[in-house]
């Protein structure tokens, strides 16, 4: 899994997808394609947003759920947390709550 | 040439008929049976009466449901129409019970959100800036 983790976090159109998510979880294909194109001007086709969706999926950074119809796209920050514990230590109330 | 009618497949004409008159706002403009239980069914835009005619068109081909089905996964919408602002408008419409999709959001030089008609489509409501 980390792999996959560090393999979505090196692309900037991946991170740029995860920084949409963030802003609104649970889009569904075309609001993310539509804010890549709109909103950032990127010129990145909906097969293309599928497949960088796919790995972010792999990475568990990315979970999709279907309503009806629908199926949406939800951010999942669970698996960086494997990057703070790896480098900056496991307590949970991190560094800066020492010093407030 | 001039663009006179645009269509939109629907599963219920009267339901259809309904929700773009009583929810969107819109007004009928031509009913006509064409065959058993058909209408050749339109309506208009009130703040534009001579303009664009929207066709409530029958979903029966065994075509549509595939079609509406694969682009309804993805979230796409089958029409947009213009509103002068559109927070106001999707404010408005939940009121009335209308479900989103997409909820208001600026896109560069506009601002779009999805509804579903309960018809079968998405509709994207949109305001452009200036």
């Amino acid at each position: 899994m980390a792999d996959e983790l560090y393999k979505a976090l090196a692309d900037p159109t991946r991170r740029t997808i995860l920084d949409e998510l963030t802003e609104q979880s649970g889009q569904t294909l075309f609001e993310i394609c539509s804010r890549l194109a709109m909103k950032h001007r990127l010129d990145i086709s909906r097969q293309g947003v599928s497949q960088h969706l796919a790995v972010l999926e792999a990475a568990g950074l990315v979970e999709t759920r279907r309503e009806g119809r629908y199926k949406f796209h939800d951010l999942n920050t669970a698996p960086l947390r494997q990057i703070t514990e790896r480098w900056l230590g496991t307590d949970p109330s991190g560094p800066d709550k020492e010093n407030p | 040439m001039r663009i006179r009618l645009t269509s939109v497949f629907v599963d219920d004409q009267a339901e259809a008929l309904r929700f773009c008159t009583e929810v969107l706002g819109f007004v009928k403009k031509h009913d006509v049976p064409v065959g058993e239980k058909d209408r050749w069914l339109t309506v208009i835009s009130p703040e534009d009466p001579d303009g664009t005619e929207l066709l409530l068109e029958p979903a029966g081909h065994p075509a549509v449901k595939p079609y509406r089905d694969a682009l309804a996964a993805d979230g796409i919408p089958l029409a947009q129409f213009a509103v002068d602002d559109v927070t106001a408008e999707y404010e408005r419409l939940r009121g009335l019970g209308v479900r989103f999709v997409q909820e208001p959001v600026e896109m560069g030089p506009v601002t779009t959100a999805v509804l579903d008609d309960t018809c079968g489509n998405l509709i994207q409501i949109a305001t452009q800036a200036g």
